[in-house]
C-alpha cells in the first residue's frame, strides 16, 4: 500500500507540473462545451425566405406575417415570379420560397380549398426536411385557425390533426443531444490517451528499466500508474456536468451519481486500452497513434454525432460491443431522459466484464523482465 | 552457495534468436569487492549484468545473487541490490528531494527513515542549494552522482552499475570512484561496467569481455603481468583484436 502512495504522489507531481496538462484538463472541456455543442448542430435557426405574393390578399399577408413571427424564419425578400427569386437561392440568400398563386383566399372562401407552394433549397437533404417540417405546420396551425374564425366552412372538414410532442428535448435544443456525448469523448480520450502515453513515456527516457530493478510489484505500478487518471477522469465528468447544467443549461433528470457510478466503471475500461496500448508500443508517438486510431473508430461508431441507429446493421452490432456507444446511450438516457439503474444495468454489466477482459489482458502483456 | 561469494555465475548464457550474446560465463565475487567488467561495445556486459538483475532471463546456466536464483528469485534479488544503467535513470522533471524521496519509497523505507536519507544525502553531495531544482537543471555529474546514492539508498548488500561515468569529465569520474569506494569501504559489493580502461585500474578484479566470452579475469595487476604491458589499456587492445572482425 505504501508503494502505492509512493507512486502516486511521483504522478500527481508529474502530471501537474507539466505545463501542458492544466489547460488540457481545465480548458478542452470548456472549449469542446462550447464550440462543438453551440457550432455544431443539427438545429435550424433564421431560415431566410423569399415570398412571391401573387394573391395580395388579406389572407397571404396574414400566412406570410404568421412566418416572419416564427423563430425559425426571416423574410429576405418580396418579389413577382419565382425566376426572380431563384436567383438568392442561388446565392444563398434564402433556402425557402413561398408561392403564394392569385385567388389564394377567393379560392378559400368560395370552394373551401386553396394551395400554396414551398421551393425549398434541398442540397442538405436533412435541413431540407426539417425546413419543410416547420413551414407546414405554420401552414396547418394559420389554416385551423381560419377554419375557426370565419365562419367558412371547406368542403372537407374532417382533417385528421396531426399532433407533435418532442419528449425529452421538447425544443429539439442540440446543446442537449451535444454534451453528454461531448463528455462521453472528454473522459474517453483522458482514459486511453493520457494513461497509455504516461506509461509509454517511462519506456521512452529509460525510466521504466530502474523501476523494474526495484521490488515494486506489477499491480503497484499498474494501479499507481492508472489511478491517476481514473480520479482526473472522474474529476473532468463532475466538472463538465456542472459547466453543462449550470452554464448551458443542459437537464440532468437522472441521477448524477449513478452517472458517476457507470462513469467510473466505464474508465476501468478505457484505462485497460490505455494500459494495452502502452504494452505493445516504446515510444509517446506510437502510442498516441495506435489510440488515435482505435479511438477515432469508436467514436465515430458510438453515435456520439452521427445516430447508432441510423447506421447498417452490421455496424450496429459492432455498436454494442463498442463501450464508447454504450456509455454514450446511458449517458444521455440518464441526463434526457431520467433513466434509472435498471435502464443502463445492461451496460454496466459490459463495462464490468470488458474492463476485466482488456485489464487481465494488459498486465498478462506488461513484463518486469523480458 | 559458497558463503564467500556474493554473486556466483556458471556457464550462464543469453541467446535471441540465433545471436548469442553471453556464451556460458562462469566467475564468482566475494562480498565487498568491486568487480569490473570490461569490454567493447556489445561484448554482452550490459545482458550479463541484466540478467544478474532479474531483467532478464538466462536461456542456460546457473546464477545467484545474494544467494538467490536469478530464474525464480528475481524479486528477492531485487530488494538486495542497487542498480543504476547506462541510461539516466532520475526523473528529469522532479526535484533532487522528491527523487530521493521516491525511490526511497519504492524500497520500502518508512516516511522518518527517507526524511533522515534525504537530509543525508543533501549533505553528502553538498547539493543544500539545489535540493528544490529540478533535476534537468542540474549538471550532468551531479546527476551521476545523485543517481548513485539513490541506487544505494536502501544498503543493499550489491549495487550494480552499467557505464554509470559515461560522459563525464575526469574530475567527477574521479569523485564517482571516491563514492564508490566508500560503497565497498561499507561491504558494498560493486559490479561495475565500464569501457574506460583508467577505470579499470580502480577495480580489485577485472573481467574482460570479448564477443560474449570472458577471455581473461584477475586483478589488474596480474593481467598487465601476464600480457606484459603497462597499461590496462595495452591489455584491452591485445585481448580484443585477435578476434575482432574488422
Amino acid at each position: 500500500m505504501r508503494t502505492i502512495l509512493v507512486i502516486l504522489k511521483k504522478e500527481f507531481l508529474q502530471i501537474f507540473r507539466n505545463r501542458a496538462m492544466i489547460p488540457l484538463i481545465f480548458f478542452m472541456p470548456i472549449f469542446q462545451l462550447l464550440i462543438l455543442s453551440n457550432a455544431a448542430t443539427y438545429e435550424i435557426k433564421n431560415i431566410k425566405f423569399n415570398v412571391v405574393d401573387l394573391d395580395q390578399s388579406h389572407f397571404s399577408r396574414e400566412l406570410i406575417s404568421k412566418f416572419t413571427a416564427s423563430n425559425y424564419f426571416t423574410l429576405n425578400e418580396v418579389s413577382f415570379s419565382v425566376e426572380n427569386s431563384e436567383e438568392s437561392f442561388k446565392k444563398y440568400e434564402a433556402r425557402l420560397i413561398i408561392y403564394i398563386p392569385k385567388d389564394f383566399e377567393k379560392d378559400f372562401r368560395t370552394n373551401g380549398k386553396s394551395e400554396v407552394q414551398f421551393l425549398i433549397n434541398a442540397e442538405d437533404g436533412s435541413a431540407a426536411g426539417i425546413i419543410n417540417n416547420y413551414a407546414t405546420n405554420i401552414v396547418r396551425q394559420y389554416n385551423s385557425e381560419i377554419i375557426t374564425k370565419s365562419s367558412i366552412v371547406p368542403e372537407k372538414t374532417a382533417l385528421i390533426n396531426v399532433e407533435f410532442m418532442n419528449w425529452y428535448n421538447p425544443e429539439l435544443d442540440y446543446k442537449t443531444y451535444m454534451v453528454p456525448g461531448i463528455l462521453v469523448a472528454l473522459v474517453t480520450m483522458i482514459g486511453s490517451f493520457l494513461s497509455g502515453m504516461n506509461i509509454v513515456k517511462e519506456k521512452e527516457i529509460g525510466t521504466i528499466e530502474q523501476l523494474n530493478v526495484t521490488p515494486i510489484k506489477k499491480y503497484q505500478f499498474i494501479i499507481g500508474k492508472l489511478m491517476p487518471f481514473w480520479f482526473i477522469g472522474i474529476g473532468e465528468l463532475i466538472f463538465g456536468l456542472t459547466l453543462g447544467f449550470f452554464v448551458f443549461n443542459v437537464p440532468l433528470l437522472g441521477s448524477p451519481f449513478l452517472i458517476l457510478l457507470l462513469a467510473s466503471v466505464y474508465m476501468f475500461v478505457v484505462l485497460g486500452i490505455g494500459l494495452l496500448i502502452s504494452t505493445v508500443t516504446h515510444t509517446q508517438q506510437q502510442a498516441m497513434f495506435i489510440a488515435w486510431f482505435f479511438m477515432v473508430l469508436f467514436m465515430l461508431m458510438g453515435g456520439i454525432f452521427t445516430p447508432v441507429e441510423s447506421m447498417p446493421d452490421w455496424a450496429q452490432t459492432i455498436a454494442y460491443f463498442n463501450p464508447v456507444a454504450q456509455f454514450n446511450r446511458a449517458m444521455r438516457m440518464i441526463m434526457l431522459k431520467g433513466s434509472q439503474l435498471k435502464d443502463v444495468l445492461p451496460a454496466l454489466y459490459f463495462f464490468v466484464i470488458f474492463s476485466v477482459v482488456i485489464m487481465t489482458l494488459a498486465v498478462w502483456r506488461y513484463r518486469k523482465s523480458e | 552457495m559458497d558463503d564467500k561469494y556474493i554473486i556466483t555465475v556458471k556457464d550462464l548464457t543469453k541467446k535471441f534468436g540465433s545471436f548469442i550474446a553471453v556464451d556460458k560465463i562462469s566467475f564468482e565475487v566475494p562480498a565487498g569487492e568491486i568487480f569490473g567488467f570490461l569490454g567493447a561495445n556489445g561484448a554482452g556486459k550490459t545482458t550479463a549484468m541484466r540478467m544478474l538483475c532479474g531483467l532478464s532471463i538466462p536461456s542456460s546456466g546457473t546464477a545467484t545473487v545474494a544467494g538467490f536464483d536469478v530464474y525464480k528469485q528475481t524479486e528477492q534479488i531485487k530488494k538486495n541490490i542497487g542498480y543504476m544503467s547506462q541510461k539516466f535513470s532520475l526523473y528529469e522533471d522532479l526535484t533532487v528531494k522528491e527523487n530521493i524521496d521516491f525511490y526511497g519509497g519504492v524500497y520500502g523505507l518508512s516516511k522518518e527513515k527517507r526524511k533522515e536519507k534525504t537530509e543525508f544525502l543533501i549533505d553528502l553531495l553538498k547539493i543544500e542549494d539545489a535540493k528544490n531544482k529540478l533535476i534537468k537543471s542540474l549538471p550532468l555529474g551531479w546527476k551521476q552522482k545523485l543517481a548513485f546514492s539513490i541506487a544505494i539508498i536502501h544498503e543493499p548488500k550489491i549495487v550494480f552499475l552499467d557505464e554509470p561515468t559515461g560522459g563525464v569529465d575526469p574530475i567527477t569520474r574521479r569523485q564517482f570512484w571516491d563514492m564508490i569506494y566508500e560503497a565497498a569501504d561499507r561491504n558494498v559489493t560493486v559490479f561495475v561496467t565500464t569501457h574506460y580502461m583508467d577505470e579499470a585500474e580502480y577495480c580489485s578484479r577485472i573481467s574482460m569481455m570479448v564477443d560474449g566470452r570472458i577471455a581473461a579475469l584477475d586483478t589488474p595487476g596480474n593481467l598487465k603481468k601476464q600480457f606484459g604491458v603497462e597499461t590496462m589499456h595495452e591489455v584491452f587492445v591485445k585481448l580484443a583484436r585477435p578476434q575482432s572482425n574488422e
